[in-house]
């Protein structure tokens, strides 16, 4: 028979909770959210002698007030989920301020097991802390612990596993709040009288809570007492009648006497006393965060970070896409083959589905190489330092100093990643920070804005490039800032803030355990998340482009000329061999995949002279005449087949376009018109951004054929795919389109992490929904603006520029709001 | 009355003991819960490359916070 045990894993930061939470469960671990909230939940398994234990790994909490999302979650966890024991993991080189949770924990009425971790590091550091001491001054059971290297794992093993036999008993500890304990004896036996309350909550527990005013015990005990204002009446009186006697509030005074206390228990226990000696840390520091080296090595650091998962990480997805693309020709191969004319519904659908999917699968490498990096900075220890160096430009913008890795990653130059970034802002404490950041992640310069961006440039300023490319990777940057000042002041308002009182934490070295496990977790919740998602999304977006079709009389006029080109090719072919092989469309289908066969074993041989000459030989004796017409070029048969190949691709791309005009997102383009004709877009423009939405990465493509951009990047003037109807674009179309571009709500894999970063729906409709239409009125402004004053495209950026500048200037300077002394107050 | 001397007051390099938090709410309990209570030693370390923010350390681990919310905490130089 086996026994369930339901554990808890609660302690500071960095006190090695999650260290100690892989030992125990090993792979067998999973991440969730608590339900409603943004706080991650890792809940993991292992089995010991016939008992099954599901451990759960609490938000690290320096102390459990209603302050904070972490502390109410791990609160309200202890309170609610019923714990059959919660571990409480001390760091054992930290040990008075660790103890300061410990009691709080010890206050709640559960079992609790103490384990003091990283007592290697404390040994190092002269401590030695006995057991025995704290065992008698708790009253709980207690083990040492050195998770980075297993030390202890059997043990804790072993308790945790028998933790429901009824050896665990509740702590006997009880805190003395010496002068207040009569205040808290007498809200007590209030409390006692009330049945609700007290089957929710220990009664000491929270008579101690409402004399500090915690906010979320006072609502709780207002909601369910019978008596409230009986209740309200006599702990107002006590808390003022505490202030009047002693001038300290109970809050306060609570506050001081853990702490006094928490001193006094290390103390008895620690046979050594603190060195004094300047650690290591310390020095470290002296140099990391020195005032001139500081900020060049954090340079280095990004440049490495993006030497490594962007350049190095981009090979690596390229050796992965031909093998991705094979895949996908392989699967296609079980698809009904398109005719000469006929496309069947199925194959579209399927690979459109497969291209979508592998355009995010392709990033698996680089996201895996920048997750294992980011997990190597934040075990290093490194993250709060990059905070420490930057906080005070981000905080003039609604920000923290947190937000800089999200901001690095998004691009904040050029060539990042929106879905890393925003799935890096979790490590911003402050809620309204982090929703700022969050927000305005995704107007940074993610690598396929950056293709987009070199297309156009390359094209309308040819003779700039250098400082148009300048003005689109810097203004993005200098647009979010204040717009996330904006957003800060208005929108999140009314959410919480934190002050930046961090906790340096000691370096350690990185484990590749948890670097690993921490990458896998991450590249879990893209593929969970990102990919089911987007496959899904895929599905619509192709019937969106795809339905109602093409109308009858279209149809007649593609089947004519298609028809056309087949005589045509017939006649051309009449006297070579060729002619006797094609005698259906089957045949000439046959022909179409013999080119494409071959073509693939060519760029299979890919410039090796010696295989490339034997896929040669080796389809010449597959078949001679076939060969001949895909490879002769100077054969009659070659250039007939050439003809009817581009004819046939030629009428398939405009039989695609007017497909999507007419489709239910054409007809969204047009609505979008009189609108968007302000900003210099006509509907196929709209069209072509509004299905880039799915993959960004093919925006470029599209727009090279809309705006007539050749094959060697230059601007043809007014071409047949033209957008403005003949009118030629001009740079100035190419700067709103840019900026625009910019803004642009970010790609559907970004907004999907948004909504798992926010939990929440409405934030990831407004991630989308203010880009839309700030873009459109910045390109408005560019087009039609600029136009009105005459500006040419270059110089209408730059007056764009001066005023972003002026406006963030602006932004940064107004003045934040000053800390009253009673904030909750105010 | 004169000014009393704030944690904000004192430079790197110096060491102090705090006598008391004038700050209630969020950021007094954030100050309590990291260890700031009447009685406690520190050394102020350094200042970010910008001044602010600024790192101390005491009871053997190091904190950064901002300049404006130490100007919430009373304290003594040593
Ligand atoms: N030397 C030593 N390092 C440890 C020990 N436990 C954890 N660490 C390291 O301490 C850092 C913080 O650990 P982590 O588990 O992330 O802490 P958490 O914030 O409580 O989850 C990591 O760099 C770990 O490798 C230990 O027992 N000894
Ligand atoms: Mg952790």
């Amino acid at each position: 028979m086996s026994t369930r045990v339901y554990a808890a894993l609660a302690g500071q930061p960095n006190s090695g909770k999650s260290t100690i939470f892989n030992m125990l469960t090993g792979a067998r671990q999973f991440v969730a959210n608590y339900p409603g909230v943004t706080v991650e939940k890792k809940v993991g398994y292992f089995s010991q002698d016939s008992a099954k234990v599901e451990l759960v790994d609490l938000p690290g909490t320096y102390s459990l007030t209603s302050y904070s999302m972490e502390e109410r979650v791990a609160r309200d966890f202890v309170l609610n989920d019923d714990p059959t024991v919660v571990l409480n993991v001390v760091d054992a080189s930290n040990l008075r301020r660790n103890l300061y949770l410990t009691m709080q924990l010890l206050e709640m009425d559960i079992p609790v097991v103490l384990d003091l971790n990283m007592i290697d590091v404390a040994k190092k550091k002269g401590y030695e802390i006995d057991k025995e001491v704290l065992e008698e001054e708790l009253g709980v059971k207690t083990v040492t612990s050195d998770g980075k290297r297993g030390v202890g794992r059997e043990e804790l093993r072993h308790i945790l596993a028998h933790a429901g036999d009824g050896q665990i008993g509740l702590p006997s500890f009880r805190m003395d709040y010496g002068p207040l304990e009569p205040a808290i004896g007498r809200l007590q036996n209030l409390l006692e009288l009330e049945p609700e309350l007290k089957s929710r909550c220990p009664t000491r527990w929270l008579a101690i809570k409402l004399l500090e005013d915690d906010e979320r015990a006072v609502s709780l005990a207002k909601e369910h007492a019978l008596q409230w204002s009986e209740l309200e009446n006599s702990l107002v009186g006590e808390r003022q009648a505490f202030e009047a006697d002693f001038t300290i509030r109970p809050a306060q005074h609570i506050a001081f006497r853990r702490h006094e206390t928490a001193e006094r228990v290390a103390k008895a226990a620690l046979k050594a006393k603190y060195p004094g000696r300047r650690s290591l840390t310390d020095r470290i520091d002296g140099v990391l965060c020195h005032r001139v080296a500081g900020p060049i090595i954090m340079c280095a650091v990004f440049y490495s970070l993006f030497e490594l998962a962007v350049s190095q990480g981009g090979r690596l997805a390229a050796m992965v896409t031909p093998y991705l693309s094979q895949a996908q020709f392989f699967l296609e191969g079980f698809l009904p083959a398109p005719g000469y004319m006929h496309e069947p519904l199925i194959t579209s659908l399927a690979s459109w589905f497969m291209t979508s999917v592998s355009a995010l699968l392709v990033y698996i490498p680089q996201f895996f190489i920048l997750f294992a990096l980011i997990a190597i900075l934040e075990d290093v220890g490194y993250l709060p330092r990059m905070a420490f160096m930057l906080d005070r430009i981000f905080k003039r913008f609604g920000l923290h100093g947190n937000s800089t890795l999200p901001f690095i990653l998004g691009g904040i130059y050029v060539g990042g990643c929106a879905v890393p970034g925003v799935m890096a802002c979790r490590a911003v404490p402050d809620e309204r920070a982090r929703l700022a950041t969050i927000l305005t992640v995704p107007l940074m310069n993610c690598l396929a804005k950056t293709a987009f961006y070199i297309m156009l440039v390359g094209a309308f300023f040819p003779n700039n490039q250098a400082g148009a490319m300048f003005f689109i990777s810097t203004i993005t940057l200098i647009m979010a800032l204040p717009i996330a000042r904006v957003l800060s002041l208005t929108v999140l308002k009314t959410h919480e803030t934190a002050p930046f009182i961090m906790e340096m934490p000691t370096y350690h070295l990185p484990t590749v355990r948890a670097v690993l496990t921490r990458a896998f977790e991450r590249i879990w919740v893209y593929i969970k998340k990102v990919l089911t998602i987007v496959a899904a999304v895929a599905v619509v977006i192709w019937a969106l482009l795809q339905f109602p079709g093409v109308d009858q009389a279209k149809t007649d006029h593609f089947q004519q000329q298609a028809q056309a080109a087949l005589a045509k090719f017939e006649k051309a072919i009449a006297k070579t061999p060729l002619a006797k092989r094609i005698n259906s469309e089957d045949d000439l289908m046959a022909l179409f995949a013999f080119r494409a066969d071959y073509r693939a074993a060519k760029a299979a041989a890919a410039g090796d002279r010696a295989a490339s000459k034997a896929v040669n030989t080796r389809f010449k004796a597959m078949d001679p005449v076939f060969f001949e017409a895909v490879k002769n070029r100077r054969s009659k048969s070659y250039k007939a087949f050439n003809k009817l190949r581009k004819t046939r691709a030629r009428i398939w791309r405009e039989r695609q376009g007017e497909r999507i005009n007419n489709s239910i997102l054409g007809k969204m383009g047009m609505v979008l018109e009189p609108i968007s004709q302000f900003a210099g877009f006509d509907w196929r423009v709209n069209v072509a951004m509004i299905s880039s939405f799915a993959a960004r990465e093919s925006a470029t493509a599209t727009f090279k054929v809309l705006y007539g951009i050749g094959n060697d990047g230059k601007y043809a003037g007014p071409a047949m795919g033209d957008s403005a109807g003949g009118k030629p674009i001009t740079p100035l179309n190419a700067t709103a389109l840019m900026l625009f571009m910019a803004l642009f709500p970010p790609c559907l894999a970004t907004i999907i992490i948004v909504r798992v970063a926010t939990q929440s729906y409405r934030w990831m409709l407004f991630a989308f929904a203010y880009p839309s239409i700030l873009g459109m009125l910045a390109a408005c402004l560019v087009y039609t603006g600029g136009g009105a004053l005459g500006l040419s495209g270059w110089e209408a950026m730059w007056t764009y520029y001066g005023l972003a500048l002026a406006f963030a200037v602006f932004m940064g300077w107004l003045p934040l709001k000053r800390y009253s002394s009673n904030p909750k107050g105010a | 009355m004169s000014r009393k001397i704030t944690l904000e007051d004192l430079s790197p390099g110096t060491s102090g003991k705090v006598l008391a938090l004038n700050a209630t709410g969020d950021l007094g309990q954030r100050l309590l819960d990291l260890g700031f209570y009447p009685g406690v030693e520190f050394r102020v370390i350094r200042n970010a490359p910008l001044n602010d923010p600024f790192e101390l350390e005491m009871m053997g681990y190091l904190i950064s916070l901002r300049h404006k919310e130490a100007g919430f905490v009373e304290v003594q130089p040593l």
